[in-house]
C-alpha cells in the first residue's frame, strides 16, 4: 500500500493501542509474579514493593507442578505427533486421490468442529471406560486417553489446512517422484512433505496449543497421576488462601514453553496459513 | 468451506513402474491396492473421529431421549426413556428452564456478535497497519500474537485478577488514577460481567484473525496497489477496493471459525466465573454444563446440547450457502 | 464386489489403528496400576482436600495409612482429590463403576448420592465393626442419608457454623458478641469504619449462600421442603430468612459490598484473619486463620445469632451440620478391606489425630477426651454441633437445591452490592424461580 504522511500517524496510534491491549495482562502477570503476597492482596500496584522470586520457588511445593508439567508435555507432544502424522496422510489422500466418500468424509470431519464439547464429554468418558473393560486398554484416567482425545480435537482443522496446502503444491512434483520409482507413500514423504513443511509446522503448533490448554475434558478424564497443567493450576486457588502471586508465577512458567515455541515458529505459521487456509 | 478447498480429483496418472520401484506396493494385486490405498491412509483419521466425535455424539443424542438423572446414572443404559420430554422442557419458554435457556441463548448471541465483530475489526486493522516495512515490525507482530499463544486459562485467570473490585488493575486505573468514577464498580458480578467477558474473549481471539488476515494481505501483489495509487485512489479507497475484496476468501473462513469457537466458548466464563456464571454472562455452554454436570441431569443437558448443535449446523449451512452464492455472483 | 474390497480395507484399517495406538503405548503402563486393586491386598482411597493444600493432606494421611497397613496388611493407595474435581470424579466413578474402594463425600451430598445406588449401605455388620451407632454424635450421624434408609457413609470430620469475632477489636470497642440478628446489626455498625467492616461473607459462593439461607429460613419458621419432599421456597419464613441474610449487606451495611464477588471459599476468611472485618460466620478453621497471620489469642467464637423474636414453632437452630463422611463404593472388589479401613478411620485414636490435624471436630464421642478438643473455642463448636445444628435437607435432589437456592442467594447479594433494592418481592421472585426450576427438573 502506498501511504501518505498522515497514515503513519494512524499507524502509530493504532499499533500503540493494540500493543497496550495485548500486553497489559502480560505485564500484570509478570509483575504480580514478582510481588510478595501482601502486594497482591491489598489493592493493585503497578510495581512490586519489593521484587522477590520467592513465588517461583513456592509454586513447586504448593501443588506438584513439576508432575503436571511432565504430564502436559507428554500428552501434548504425543497428541501433536500423532495428529500431524494422521493429518498428513489424510490430507494427502484427499488432495491427490479420488475415491468414493471423499466429500462425505471431508464434510463430516469438518462439521465435528462445531460439536459442543459438553454434548460428548460424558458419552466419550463412558466409551473409554467400556473399551477399557472390554479390551484392557485403559483409556480413562490414562495419558493415552487424553492423547487420543486431544489429537482428534486438532485433527479436523489440521486436515483441512493441509489439504489446502497440498493442493498448492504442483502435482508435477509428485508425478516426477512417482516416475523416479517411488510409490505414492514415497512420493508423499520425499517430495510433498518437505515442500509442505511450513504448513505442517503451523498445524503442529496448533495441535500442541490445543492440547496444552484444554480444561474441560482434562478435569473429568485425569486422576492425580495424570493431571495436566490446565487442571492442576486451579490448585492454587482452591485452598485456604489465594496465592495470586503464585498463580501468576505458575501461569508464567506454564506459558513460557508454548509462547516461546509459538513465536519461534510464527514465520512458518504465517507462511503455512498463506498457502493453506488462505488459498 | 470444504468444497472450496478440495480441488478437482486428479486424473488417474503416473503408474509407477513396478520393476524399478524399490518399495513396489502394487505387486500382487495392484488393482485392489490402488483402490484401497485412500481408505488405508484415511483409516486412522476415520477411526479416531468415530471414536472421539461421532460415536459419543450419537450416544449423546440417545441420552437426550432418556430420563438420565442421578437415580439412573449408574445403569444409564437402562434409564427409562423420556421421549421428547427433555426437549419439551428445554423449549418451553414459559417454563423456568426454557426461559433461562432462551436468556442464555440471547446472551451468547450478543457475546458472539460482539466478540467476532470486534476481533475481526482489530485483526483487520492490525493487519493493514502492519503492512509495509518499518522498524520494529517483527517485534510487534510477535507481541500481538502472545495473547493467542498463551494457554487459555492463564490469560483468563489474569483477566479475572485484573477485574477484581478491590485489588484489580481495572478499578485502580478507572477509580484511583483517572477518577472517572467515584464508586468502585463490580466487573465479575452483575451487568458488567458481560463486558468483562467480552473484553477477555476479544483479547484472546483477535490475534487469530490478525494472523490469518495478515497472511492473506501479504499475498496481495504490491503492483496492484501501485496501479490503484496511480489512478488516484487514496488509502481508504485502496482498502475498500483492493484489500477487502482480495481478503474476502480468508474473511469467509475466519469469520466462520471465530463464530464456531466463540459460540461454543466454555473456558472463558468457566475460568472467569467458576461453575455458575452471573446470569448476565451465562453463556450457553456453561449453562448446559451447570444443567448436566452440577445437577447430574444429563437427559436435559444433552437435549440442550443437541438443540445447540442443530442451531450451529443451521447457521453454518446458511452461511456456506450464502458464501457460495456470493462467490458465484462474484465470479 | 464392493464387500470384497471393503473387508481387506477394514482389516488393514484396524491394523493401522493398532499401529498408531502403539506409538503412545509407553504411557499406559504407569497409569493403569491405580485402577484395579488386587483383592485382599490393596484398596484405593479418595480423600477430600481437608488441609491447607493437597500436599499437606498427604503429609497428614500417609503416616496413618502406613499404620493401617502395618496393622492389617492391606495396602492403601491414596489420592487426595481437590474439591473442584470431587463431584465430577464421583460422577465418573458412579456412571462407569470404575472408582475407588473407599472415598470421602461432603455430607450434604449424602441423600443425592444415596439415590444413585452406587454406595454400600451401612449395615449392622459394619456398624458392629465400628463399635455401634451410639459412638457417633447424633447430628453428624443424621447427615448420612435420607431418613428411613440405611446410611451410605459414616461421619469422619464434623463441623458447624460459629460466629468468629476478633477479641481485640471487641475489647477495644467494649462490645460482646451479638446473640440476635438485631444485636448483630448494632454491633456490626459500631465496628464498621476506617476501611474495616463488621462482618465478612463469601458472597459469590453458592454453597455458603445456601447453607446460610437454609439456617436462617429454619430460624424464621420455614420448612423448605414439604413433608413429601416437594420444594417450598416461597413461604414467608423462607423469604424472611433469606432476606435477613442479604440485608446484612443491603440494610445493615456491615458487610463490604466487595464481598459479593468472593467466591473461592477463602477470601472472607482472609479478610477476617487480616483484620479487614471484625466478624465471620464460618465453620471451624482455627488453623487457616492462624496460617493467614491471625494471632490465636484474638480469635473468639460465639454461636451464630438467632432472631430476637422467632415465630412460634421455629426450631432453635443456628448451624447446619457440616462435615465429611466416609463411604464404600459398591463396585469395590475389596469390600472387606474397605470396611476394615472405615473402622480404622472412625476409631477414637485416628479421629483424634486427624481432626486435630485438620482443625475439625471428631464425629465420635470417645475422641473428645483429648485436650486438643477441650479449648474454649472448640467447646463452643462442640456445643453448637450437639445442640443447635441441623443437617441440610436429606433429599435426593439436594445437589439441585444447593445449586439453585445458592445461586439465588448469590444473585441477591450481587444485587445488594450494586445498590439494587432487596425487597420481599425481589427475594421471593428469585426463590420462586429456583423452586420452579427444581420442580420442572423433578
Amino acid at each position: 500500500m502506498l501511504e501518505p504522511h498522515w497514515f503513519r500517524w494512524v499507524r502509530r496510534v493504532g499499533l500503540t493501542f493494540l500493543t497496550v491491549f495485548a500486553m497489559v495482562p502480560v505485564y500484570v502477570m509478570v509483575t504480580s509474579a514478582l510481588k510478595p503476597l501482601p502486594d497482591v492482596q491489598d489493592g493493585f500496584r503497578w510495581w512490586p514493593s519489593r521484587v522477590t522470586f520467592q513465588p517461583f520457588v513456592d509454586i513447586w511445593d504448593t501443588v506438584p507442578l513439576a508432575d503436571y508439567f511432565v504430564n502436559s508435555l507428554i500428552v501434548s507432544t504425543a497428541a501433536t505427533v500423532c495428529s500431524v502424522t494422521i493429518a498428513v496422510f489424510a490430507a494427502y489422500t484427499i488432495s491427490r486421490h479420488s475415491f468414493r466418500g471423499r466429500r462425505v468424509f471431508s464434510v463430516t470431519v469438518l462439521s465435528t468442529q462445531m460439536f459442543p464439547g459438553i454434548l460428548f464429554l460424558l458419552p466419550l468418558f463412558l466409551l473409554f471406560v467400556n473399551i477399557g473393560n472390554a479390551t484392557g486398554v485403559e483409556l480413562y484416567g490414562s495419558r493415552l486417553g487424553l492423547i487420543v482425545t486431544y489429537l482428534t480435537f486438532s485433527l479436523p482443522f489440521a486436515i483441512w489446512m493441509l489439504v489446502g496446502y497440498f493442493d498448492s503444491i504442483p502435482r508435477d512434483l509428485d508425478e516426477a517422484a512417482l516416475v523416479d520409482g517411488n510409490g505414492p507413500i514415497g512420493a508423499l514423504l520425499r517430495v510433498v512433505v518437505p515442500a509442505a513443511s511450513p504448513g505442517i509446522v503451523a498445524v503442529a503448533v496448533y495441535a500442541f496449543m490445543t492440547a496444552w490448554g484444554e480444561v474441560l475434558f482434562a478435569s473429568v478424564m485425569t486422576d492425580e497421576s495424570t493431571r495436566t497443567l490446565a487442571v492442576g493450576l486451579q490448585g492454587y486457588s482452591t485452598q485456604n488462601n489465594v496465592y495470586w502471586n503464585q498463580v501468576m508465577a505458575a501461569s508464567l512458567v506454564v506459558s513460557v514453553p508454548v509462547v516461546a515455541g509459538f513465536l519461534f515458529l510464527q514465520r512458518y505459521l504465517v507462511a503455512g496459513l498463506t498457502a493453506g487456509a488462505v488459498k | 468451506m470444504a468444497s472450496t478447498t478440495i480441488p478437482e480429483a486428479p486424473a488417474e496418472n503416473g503408474t509407477p513402474g513396478p520393476g524399478r520401484a524399490r518399495r513396489a506396493r502394487p505387486r500382487g494385486r495392484p488393482k485392489l491396492s490402488r483402490a484401497a490405498l485412500p481408505y488405508i491412509l484415511l483409516a486412522p483419521a476415520i477411526l479416531l473421529e468415530l471414536l472421539v466425535h461421532i460415536i459419543p455424539m450419537i450416544v449423546g443424542i440417545v441420552m437426550s431421549f432418556l430420563k438420565l438423572t442421578q437415580f439412573h446414572i449408574r445403569h444409564w443404559t437402562s434409564a427409562p426413556g423420556a421421549g421428547f420430554d427433555n426437549y419439551r422442557l428445554a423449549v418451553d419458554f414459559d417454563g423456568p428452564i426454557g426461559r433461562q435457556l432462551l436468556d442464555s441463548f440471547w446472551v451468547t448471541v450478543m457475546f458472539t456478535v460482539l466478540v467476532v465483530g470486534i476481533s475481526w475489526f482489530l485483526g483487520m486493522a492490525g493487519a493493514i497497519l502492519m503492512q509495509g516495512a518499518f522498524r520494529g515490525r517483527g517485534i510487534l507482530r510477535a507481541l500481538f500474537l502472545v495473547p493467542y499463544a498463551l494457554p487459555v486459562y492463564t490469560g483468563v485467570i489474569t483477566f479475572g485478577f485484573m477485574f477484581q473490585r478491590d485489588t484489580g488493575l481495572v478499578n485502580h486505573v478507572l477509580v484511583d488514577q483517572l477518577h472517572l468514577m467515584s464508586d468502585r464498580p463490580f466487573w465479575l458480578i452483575g451487568g458488567n460481567s458481560f463486558w468483562a467477558m467480552v473484553v477477555t474473549a476479544v483479547w484472546r481471539t483477535w490475534p487469530f484473525a490478525f494472523l490469518c488476515l495478515m497472511a492473506a494481505l501479504q499475498n496481495i501483489p504490491r503492483d496492484v496497489y501501485e496501479a490503484a495509487a496511480l489512478d488516484g485512489a487514496g488509502v481508504w479507497q485502496q482498502i475498500r477496493r483492493i484489500t477487502l475484496p482480495m481478503a474476502a476468501p480468508v474473511n469467509r473462513v475466519v469469520v466462520l471459525v471465530l463464530f464456531l469457537w466463540t459460540f461454543n466458548d466454555f473456558n472463558t466464563p468457566y475460568v472467569l466465573f467458576g461453575k455458575s456464571a452471573p446470569e448476565e454472562a451465562d453463556l450457553i455452554s456453561i449453562h448446559i454444563y451447570q444443567n448436566s454436570f452440577v445437577t447430574w441431569n444429563f437427559g436435559t443437558g444433552s437435549a440442550m446440547s443437541v438443540l445447540l448443535l442443530l442451531f450451529l449446523m443451521a447457521v453454518t449451512a446458511v452461511y456456506l450457502a450464502f458464501v457460495r452464492r456470493k462467490e458465484k455472483s462474484d465470479a | 464386489m464392493r464387500v470384497r474390497r471393503v473387508v481387506p480395507a477394514l482389516a488393514l484399517t484396524l491394523s493401522a489403528f493398532a499401529l498408531a495406538a502403539c506409538g503412545s503405548s509407553g504411557d499406559e503402563s504407569e497409569s493403569g496400576a491405580s485402577g484395579t486393586p488386587k483383592p485382599g491386598s490393596t484398596i484405593t482411597y479418595w480423600a477430600s482436600n481437608q488441609g491447607t493444600s493437597i500436599e499437606h493432606d498427604k503429609q497428614v494421611l500417609q503416616p496413618e495409612l502406613d499404620k493401617f497397613t502395618q496393622k492389617t496388611g492391606i495396602k492403601v493407595d491414596l489420592e487426595v482429590v481437590p474439591w473442584s474435581d470431587l463431584l465430577n470424579r464421583i460422577l465418573a466413578a458412579t456412571s462407569s463403576g470404575k472408582g475407588p474402594d473407599v472415598l470421602n463425600i461432603g455430607n450434604t451430598w449424602s441423600a443425592s448420592l444415596q439415590a444413585t445406588g452406587a454406595f454400600v449401605p451401612v449395615d449392622d455388620g459394619l456398624l458392629a465393626k465400628v463399635g455401634g451407632k451410639d459412638r457417633f454424635l447424633p447430628t453428624p450421624y443424621a447427615a448420612t442419608g435420607a431418613e428411613g434408609k440405611p446410611p451410605v457413609g459414616l461421619p469422619i470430620y464434623s463441623a458447624g457454623y460459629g460466629l468468629y469475632y476478633n477479641k481485640k477489636m471487641f475489647a477495644a470497642a467494649g462490645l460482646k458478641p451479638p446473640a440476635t440478628w438485631e444485636e448483630m446489626a448494632e454491633t456490626g455498625k459500631k465496628l464498621t469504619g476506617d476501611g474495616r467492616w463488621g462482618l465478612a461473607l463469601e458472597g459469590a459462593s453458592y454453597t455458603e449462600g445456601v447453607h446460610n439461607a437454609y439456617i436462617l429460613a429454619k430460624q424464621y419458621g420455614a420448612d423448605v421442603f414439604t413433608k413429601d419432599g416437594k420444594p417450598d421456597f416461597t413461604s414467608p419464613g423462607m423469604v424472611q430468612g433469606v432476606k435477613r441474610y442479604v440485608e446484612l449487606m443491603s440494610k445493615d451495611k456491615i458487610v463490604n459490598p466487595s464481598n459479593a464477588e468472593y467466591g473461592q471459599g477463602t477470601q472472607a476468611l482472609k479478610d477476617f484473619a487480616t483484620g479487614k472485618s471484625a466478624m465471620l460466620m464460618w465453620q471451624a478453621s482455627q488453623g487457616s486463620l492462624v496460617s493467614n497471620g491471625m494471632n490465636p489469642d484474638d480469635i473468639g467464637v460465639a454461636p451464630v445469632p438467632f432472631p430476637a423474636a422467632p415465630p412460634a414453632g421455629a426450631p432453635h437452630v443456628n448451624s447446619m451440620v457440616g462435615g465429611i463422611n466416609i463411604s464404600v463404593f459398591k463396585d469395590s472388589d475389596n469390600k472387606a478391606g474397605a470396611a476394615e479401613f472405615v473402622a480404622f478411620m472412625t476409631s477414637a485414636e485416628e479421629q483424634t489425630i486427624l481432626n486435630k490435624a485438620y482443625g475439625s471436630l471428631p464425629s465420635v464421642k470417645d475422641a473428645y477426651g483429648d485436650p486438643a478438643f477441650q479449648t474454649e473455642n472448640v467447646k463452643v463448636f462442640q456445643k453448637i454441633l450437639a445442640e443447635t445444628a441441623t443437617p441440610m435437607p436429606q433429599v435426593a435432589a439436594e445437589s439441585q437445591f444447593e445449586t439453585l437456592v445458592g445461586t439465588a442467594v448469590k444473585d441477591l447479594i450481587a444485587d445488594a452490592a450494586s445498590g439494587k433494592a432487596v425487597t420481599d418481592e425481589s427475594v421471593k421472585s428469585r426463590l420462586k424461580e429456583a423452586q420452579d426450576k427444581m420442580a420442572a427438573a423433578g
